[in-house]
């Protein structure tokens, strides 16, 4: 197969995808216990109110109508109306979702950041102290809850220090950075443990490897052979494990954003749930998966791009 | 027997600990957990109240002690169901392979793309919040990565001699799933169970913290970290406390799961 052909196939193979993910959030949807727009107007379930919220969610039509009528309304790029807050979900999922995609864009460079030099210095100090010492300090970043990790910083840097805000969000691109370094780095340390341990174990193979051997055996220098061949098949390694990853991360967001009080899609969620906001949630699961599983495209063809292989 | 490494007995240490708090808090809490003291409000940690008190005057220390038991049946309840129902549809798509294999595979593709704490969450906003709920929910999507374990193993074992004997024995294929293939296939999944302990204990204490999991007055690590995220800069230890005691016991849990892999030589 070549290139083209294989590109085409993986572009296409999103269309199943995505329709099954909708039918997967369709029938999820459909699990609510009991009636559910008599226990989400309570007491002011009067008749009247509760047929008009069935009518306006739909749910006064058979399942096959309901489907369809949701497949149509996707595909137009309408998810409803939020019950809670009384504006279209669309615009609002527009309006927090770059707020977390810069969270987590953040978290994903800081983890970089931290785990590429440190695997580097713990693969070639491999069983040494400082191959301990961060292999230690990065299981204990794979033991903490995000949440924990969070509130120690907002406890130190910001009560404590005074260094960063506790919360929010600024308006400025400089504010924004500067409100969502703490959470960034709250997210980025499990994540960091996870690059880091594979990379160190993927360098460790890459140094083994015989390729590697000649390139010392034919004299060149040891630092040109870490970087010209070490750093590039461990860094393909590790662009599959950041979209791999992206899933966990946006999970993590939610917690995150909780902690921090950051205006996104997972704060956004959590505070839904709350005011069983079902509308809201629906479409919130629906645009996350879309998202991981556009972040899966994006990772095969970057892989394909580093590492021709992928596509035979 | 090959020799336990130094790791491995660290975390049945640690994990040891949680047992014994989880079976005898109030043997080993030093106050009672729900006792108000007055005189000491939001009191920082002292050789009386090791981890402080919380703004009732409540000793940390036991409550932490008292929580032990509602996350240990976190770890337990939240990996056991969604291993139970994974091992059981792994083996039978293994074994049976064809249509069953293919619509597996496409589930387990797109299980995938959710983001698990989404999916676990949005269940949970369905069903309502709650510990059953979150062990509903962390079933739903968990049971995957066991299936796929066994699975794996199953397709393995099956073209194995001792399959082909029990069969020519006429043995039924129940009694050759459960009784052969099973002891022999569970190996990975089990140990793969432990480590997934760690995770699950962050999962529930996550989802406690956030309010959706175990809910007050249950007391769950998670649920006193919320408790005490609102004294936060007057009384940091309220919170802080009971989050080192949950990376300690998942720091158990991993360190356990690692060592028993090594020992057992599963690779993962």
């Amino acid at each position: 197969m070549n290139r083209g052909t294989w590109l085409v196939s993986r572009l296409l193979q999103i269309i199943p995808t995505f329709i099954l993910i909708g039918l997967a959030v369709f029938v999820l949807a459909r699990l609510l216990p009991g009636n559910v727009v008599e226990a989400l107007l309570g007491d002011r379930g009067t008749d009247e109110a509760v047929a008009r919220l069935t009518a306006q969610l739909g749910l006064d039509r058979s399942i096959p109508v309901q489907l369809l009528q949701y497949f149509r309304a996707i595909l137009e790029g309408d998810l409803g109306d939020s019950l809670a807050l009384r504006i279209k979900v669309t615009t609002l999922i527009a309006d927090r979702l770059p707020v977390t995609g810069m969270l987590t864009l953040m978290a994903i460079i800081i983890a970089l950041g931290m785990a590429v030099p440190l695997a580097f210095v713990a693969a070639l100090n491999a069983n040494r102290w400082p191959d301990l010492l961060i292999r230690w300090v990065f299981q204990l970043g794979l033991s903490s809850p995000v949440f924990y990790v969070g509130l120690l910083l907002l406890t130190v840097f910001a009560a404590g220090l005074r260094w960063f805000p506790v919360g929010g969000y600024g308006d400025t691109f400089g504010e924004k950075l500067y409100h969502l370094f703490l959470p960034a780095v709250a997210l980025a340390f499990s994540f960091s443990a996870v690059v880091m341990r594979n990379l160190r174990a993927s360098i460790l193979a890459v140094l083994n490897a015989e390729y590697v051997d000649f390139a010392r055996a034919k004299g060149i220098a040891a630092r040109l052979v870490l970087f010209r061949h070490v750093l590039r098949n461990a860094l393909i390694a590790t662009v599959t494990l950041v979209g791999l990853h992206i899933g966990s991360l946006l999970g993590g967001a939610v917690v995150t954003e909780s902690v921090f009080a950051v205006p996104g899609v997972g704060r956004l969620m959590v505070d839904s749930i709350f005011s069983r906001d079902y509308p809201v949630i629906q479409a919130l699961t629906l645009v996350l998966a879309l998202l991981v599983s556009l972040a899966f495209l994006v990772t095969d063809i970057v892989q394909m791009w580093l590492d021709p292989r992928v596509s035979r | 027997m090959r020799r336990l490494s130094g790791p491995l007995i660290g975390g049945i240490v640690l994990l040891g600990a949680v047992v014994i708090c989880a079976i005898m808090p109030n043997v080993l809490a030093p106050y009672d957990p729900l006792g108000f003291d007055f005189g000491a409000l939001l009191a920082p940690p002292t050789a009386a109240h090791p981890f402080g008190t919380d703004q009732f005057g409540r000793d940390m220390l036991s409550r932490t002690i008292s929580a032990a038991r509602i996350d240990l049946q976190i770890a337990l309840f939240a990996t056991l169901f969604p291993c139970a129902l994974g091992v059981l549809i792994g083996l039978f798509v293994g074994w049976y392979g064809g249509l069953a294999d293919m619509i597996f595979g496409r589930l387990v593709d797109l299980v995938v793309t959710f983001p698990f704490l989404v999916l676990v969450i949005a269940i949970v906003a369905i069903l309502g919040p709650g510990l059953v709920n979150m062990y509903i929910a962390i079933t739903i999507v968990g049971w995957v990565a066991y299936a796929r374990l066994m699975h794996a193993e199953v397709l393995v074992q099956k073209s194995g001699e001792y399959v082909a004997a029990a069969r020519v024995l006429g043995y039924s294929t129940p009694r050759i799933l459960f009784r052969h293939i099973l002891p022999n296939a569970i190996r990975p999944v089990l140990v793969y169970l432990v480590s997934d302990m760690a995770l699950v204990i962050l999962l529930g204490s996550s989802l406690g913290y956030l309010g959706l999991g175990a809910q007050p007055p249950e007391a769950e690590w998670g649920v006193l970290i919320a408790d005490g995220k609102n004294f936060f800069d007057q009384a940091p230890w309220i919170a802080l406390c009971p989050g080192g005691v949950i990376v300690l016991a998942g720091l158990g849990f991993s360190l356990t799961g690692d060592g028993l892999a090594e020992l057992m030589d599963v690779k993962r």
